[in-house]
């Protein structure tokens, strides 16, 4: 089955897969990211992607995203090979997708009311008083309606954090990229954060991908987990295969052990020779 | 070791060229991307005031000070020859050619040119940039087009508001102050100055420039390295850049329009 779509491109129905990374190997300068990496992000599911601290989770969604490019592989997004995309077509592919940044990303000179109007305004044409119960009902979704006329300094980071959950699915996307949702949250905006990616996702039907640290929150909402970890996947599968795989990488990763084989340091030389080498 | 220093500057050389390129394709998709009317007039009237109307102060009162200096400088030398009268004619093409619109370039680089880079620099390093990008809002015709139309609409209305409060300041010293008869400080001004000559190729001039500094600036801005250290330095090089690019050019601007060349 294939289609056109409003830009021409031709879109397949990728056997249920939204998104489809192959062989994708990524350099930053000389240092791997990823090495013939390939995985599969099933439509209509929540998919979490998971790893140590600098293992290219946040580069992956950027690739997908098409702020990056592969030095080699391919990555489909609805069928589309996002690389190959004019500058035209990535616009118009990137306006059917909502991406939560780490660190927000809000618009400094707006409110915060704005700035989830902000996609609606450029994106539809729809009357004011629509825009504006749109916008209300976003921030109501993540707790901050009475925040709606603060400005993104007047924030914490994580009330900044839930206004760009808001602006992410301000326009129902097809594809919702959430980069560590549930950082600097407290106890009770984190429960209202994972019910509500859960609810959004089944009320929707959009894809999610979820990129965290915490196992816990994160294994509670998502159908399937990847587990990065130098330059490769280390393990998949439903959350409950992962949290129980023997595997020594993912045990180490998943139940938070100090000692395995999942490095706690970057890559350096002995610490002996080290301090032993003195000034140069 | 040749070798070596062969290959450092054949590697310069390809970074320079590669960063030439970059720039010349920005400014390409910045400028000739398809303008949407209803969206971005808002943001160029915006920017408008941010460049232009900000910049206001700091035009009006530098141009009315090297007005009055060139009056006093001007009527010191002309008095040795009795020609005094001669003030008006001296102060305004001196203003209208020259120093009306480099200086005015050089303070709008130095004022709207750094904000502009630092403002750009600041939306890349807090991802606001990429936020836009992520939803399907292009930034070069977001961001980056109102700014730069702003610069080149801004600077030519800076640089004859520089001559004229110039002249007007070198009438209050040259007239009010040293005595010069005022008839004949206008008389000769208004028979020396051609419109098509001086007060037209002063507005080209300013046009080229703005269209040089803001193209600078917004480009070291959305090139700029996102730390603070990485903004810093690109402010300094938009300072620096367009104040050469100002006199260099203008030295060729002078040299086509009034060097018979």
């Amino acid at each position: 089955m294939s289609d056109r779509d409003s830009s021409g491109i031709e879109n397949s129905d990728n056997d249920g897969n939204f998104i489809e990374v192959r062989d994708l190997t990524f350099y930053r300068g000389d240092r791997v990211i990823y090495q013939n990496v390939s995985l599969d992000i099933p439509r209509g599911k929540i998919t979490a992607i998971m790893g140590p601290s600098g293992t290219g989770k946040t580069t992956l969604l950027r690739l997908i995203g098409g702020q990056l490019k592969p030095d080699s592989g391919t990555v489909k997004v609805d069928g589309k090979h996002i690389p190959n995309l004019t500058r035209k077509e990535l616009f118009a592919l990137r306006s059917r997708m909502g991406m939560l940044f780490q660190s927000g990303a809000l618009f400094t000179d707006i409110s915060v009311f704005e700035n989830v109007a902000f996609p609606l305004r450029v994106h539809t044409d729809l009357p004011e008083d629509m825009i504006r119960d749109v916008v209300l009902m976003k921030l109501h979704a993540v707790g901050l309606r009475g925040a709606r006329d603060l400005m993104p300094s007047e924030l914490s980071g994580g009330m900044a954090r839930r206004v760009a959950l808001a602006r992410a699915i301000a326009l129902d996307p097809d594809l919702v990229m959430y980069d560590e949702p549930f950082a600097g949250q407290d106890p009770v905006a984190m429960g209202v954060v994972v019910q509500l990616i859960r609810l959004l996702n089944d009320a929707l039907g959009h894809t999610s991908i979820i990129v965290s640290h915490d196992v816990a929150e994160a294994a509670s909402i998502a159908d399937y987990i990847y587990v990065l970890a130098d330059a490769e996947i280390i393990g998949q599968g439903t959350p409950d295969q992962v949290l129980h795989s023997d595997e020594s990488r993912l045990k180490q990763f998943m139940q938070g052990l100090p000692d395995g084989p999942v490095p706690f340091h970057f890559p350096a030389r002995d610490l002996c020779d080290d301090l032993l080498a003195g000034v140069k | 070791m040749v070798i070596q220093a062969l290959r450092r500057v054949g590697s310069k050389g390809v970074s320079f060229l590669e960063s030439f390129g970059a720039s010349g394709m920005f400014l390409f998709h910045s400028l000739f991307a398809i303008p949407n009317i209803r969206n971005n007039f808002p943001l160029l009237v915006k920017q408008i005031y941010a460049v232009g109307v900000m910049s206001l102060v700091i035009i009006m009162v530098s141009g009315l000070f090297i007005g009055m200096v060139l009056a006093l400088q001007g009527y010191n030398i002309l008095t040795r020859y009795g020609s005094e009268q001669a003030l008006g004619q001296l102060v305004s093409l001196t203003l209208l050619r020259e120093l009306g619109p480099v200086v005015a370039a050089l303070l709008f680089a130095g004022r709207a040119g750094s904000a502009l880079t630092a403002e750009i620099g600041l939306m890349k390093s807090t991802e606001q940039i990429a936020g836009l990008e992520m939803i399907g809002v292009d930034p070069l015709r977001r961001v980056i087009a109102p700014r730069f139309w702003a610069g080149i609409i801004c600077m030519p209305v800076l640089a004859v508001i520089f001559s004229s409060v110039g002249i007007w300041g070198a009438s209050l010293v040259g007239v009010d102050w040293l005595g010069v008869y005022s008839g004949s400080f206008w008389a000769n001004m208004q028979d020396s100055v051609q419109f098509s000559d001086d007060v037209l190729n002063g507005v080209i001039k300013s046009i080229a420039f703005g269209f040089v500094i803001t193209w600078i600036a917004v480009f070291q801005g959305y090139d700029s390295v996102p730390t603070s250290e990485g903004i810093g330095q690109a402010t300094t090089r938009t300072v620096v850049y367009a104040s050469l690019a100002i006199l260099g050019l203008d030295f060729i601007l002078t040299a086509v329009m009034f060097g018979d060349l």
